[in-house]
């Protein structure tokens, strides 16, 4: 008796493991045929008659990029202070605090600039997709769109895909500058540089790779944000609440997905673009 | 116009609706009548492509769009129009916004041309003069209207409604088949709609389909319909309630049957 349910359990874990591997799979699937028809309809569909809704965009980029300026200036700043404070801790001992503008600079745009931009990004825009788009879900006005012959996909999502691939590596130069910005208050203060001298040695210390990689990066998270919240909002079910799961589901999957495109790149580049 | 052969929808492994037939003339109003659950809804969504049926034929326009691509599928619904329970208006844009979407996707009318017509269809409708209202600045009745009015836009032949009168006080809902019947009577439009509304169905229809889990038990005209002396016609006609579940036994069954179909 006690063996059948030894059994028992093993095979339950096996099939429930074996499950959640398949789902996995087929949800990376379907982000990847959701962003492929957004993608279709930004740079292949004007070609073939089917324009772009230029304006849709445009205000998508404002709500996405303008709106996000203040705040993530504020938290690249921070960010971009912190980074400062704890790389002169170490360096410190060395007696080595001219790398601080270094260490700073290159930790911002080749892996916390695109990061943080990217999770800002989620917290403010990713999370409205899935609402906005699960709300009309559930009021009937995506079935609408499609009884009026109006492709979801090209009428809501491509608008949102365009603003992202163009507003996230905006957003992200922005937020390294910001942290650099941030370094140098802790540099001007407490290590001796001058402000121009600062950003001097920060920018003498970039190469065109590191900046580049980091804006690759941003537009990897883009399509990634876009395409989860998205996705997130077309597949909600009925019901106020589906909204409310949508919306925490888009930026749980976001955040995840974008560390994991962030490991996949950041490999890549490590592998590939020489060190 | 509108043809149905044996239609079978099923949603995972259960079957919703169990081999549906009937047939909407040029023309005609067609009452689909059911209780709540009895698959109605899921026919009229089946019947505007929203759901892809397990089997059956649907022709619309010479077109069976159970077996067709997604491209002819959008071609036959610029000629359809399909009024939503909620009206399903978009909120970011304005009733005129709303009115004129489908003109500004499909055709290539100049503004002021699109201007007209959304003004000549919200007139027909009775809101003249609500085009730069938001959706959320209107009524519920008005809602409605707006949204036919959008389902009028592209002069579709075929229009479709979803229970027309739900969540609408009496008057109202005299009023949305008020303009049913003179969408019928002027431009002869042929008109399936979904309802539980009897009082609605008998204004408003010609002839009548009423479904009862899944299946069709009676297609008729009006009259036919109030003679028939069908147990479940008559049940579902004269408002019998449902006798209740009263031994236990049967409770159980009922309770362990749901268990086995969502289990």
């Amino acid at each position: 008796m006690a063996q059948y349910m030894v059994t028992e359990s093993v095979t339950e874990f096996f099939s429930q493991t074996g499950q959640s591997v398949t789902n996995g799979f087929a949800y990376i699937g379907s982000l990847a045929s959701l962003a492929g028809r957004a993608a279709y309809y930004v740079f292949v569909g004007p070609f073939q008659g089917k324009p772009i809704r230029l304006q849709r965009a445009v205000s998508q980029a404002m709500e996405i990029g303008v709106r996000a300026l203040p705040i993530l200036s504020l938290i690249t700043y921070f960010i971009g202070l912190i980074l400062a404070l704890q790389s002169a801790y170490e360096l410190s001992k060395l007696g080595a605090m001219n790398i601080v503008p270094r260490a700073v600079a290159l930790s911002m745009s080749r892996e916390l600039g695109p990061l943080i931009t990217a999770i800002v990004v989620i917290g403010r825009s990713g999370s409205a997709f899935a609402a906005e788009i699960g709300t009309m879900k559930v009021t009937e006005e995506i079935d609408a769109l499609e009884t009026m012959a109006i492709s979801p996909i090209h009428f809501l999502v491509t608008p949102k895909f365009l603003a992202m691939i163009v507003m996230l590596p905006c957003l992200t130069i922005w937020a390294n500058f910001m942290g650099i910005l941030g370094g140098a208050l802790f540099g001007v203060a407490q290590a001796g540089f001058t402000w121009m001298g600062y950003i001097q040695a920060s920018i003498d210390s970039l190469f065109l790779r590191d900046i580049t990689t980091g804006l690759i990066k941003s537009i990897m998270f883009g399509i990634t944000i876009t395409t989860v919240g998205c996705l997130e909002g077309l597949s909600t079910g009925a019901g106020a609440e589906e909204v409310g799961r949508s919306t925490t589901r888009a930026v749980v999957m976001s955040i995840f997905l974008v560390v994991i495109v962030d490991l996949v790149f950041t490999g890549l580049f490590y592998f590939v673009g020489g060190r | 116009m509108v043809s149905v052969r044996d239609l079978r929808v099923s949603y995972g492994a259960v079957e919703v609706l169990h081999g549906i037939n009937f047939e909407v003339k040029q023309g005609e109003t067609l009452v689909i009548l059911g209780g709540s659950g009895s698959g109605k809804s899921t026919l009229l969504r089946t019947l505007v492509g929203l759901e892809r049926p397990s089997s059956g034929e649907i022709w619309i326009k010479g077109k069976n769009i159970a077996a067709i691509s997604q491209a002819e599928l959008d071609e036959i619904r610029k000629k359809i129009g399909m009024s939503f329970q909620g009206g399903a208006l978009f909120g970011s844009m304005t009733v005129g916004d709303n009115v004129a979407l489908p003109l500004r996707e499909h055709t290539k009318l100049e503004e002021s041309t699109i201007d007209i017509i959304l003004r000549l269809k919200l007139e027909q409708v009775g809101l003249a003069g609500f085009e730069y209202y938001m959706p959320s600045q209107l009524s519920g009745g008005m809602k409605k209207r707006a949204a036919v009015a959008r389902a009028l836009a592209m002069d579709p032949e075929v229009l479709f409604f979803d229970e027309p009168s739900a969540g609408l006080d009496p008057i109202i809902a005299a009023g949305i088949d008020q303009l049913i019947l003179e969408l019928k009577r002027a431009f002869r439009m042929t008109i399936v709609v979904v309802t539980h509304e009897l009082a609605s169905a008998y204004l408003i229809a010609d002839r009548m389909v009423l479904i009862d889990k899944g299946n069709v038990v009676a297609i008729g005209t009006t009259e036919e319909m109030r003679s028939s002396s069908q147990p479940r016609v008559r049940q579902f006609l004269d408002r019998v309630a449902e006798p209740e579940v009263s031994r236990e036994s049967d409770y159980l069954s009922m309770l362990t049957e749901h268990r086995r179909r969502s289990g």
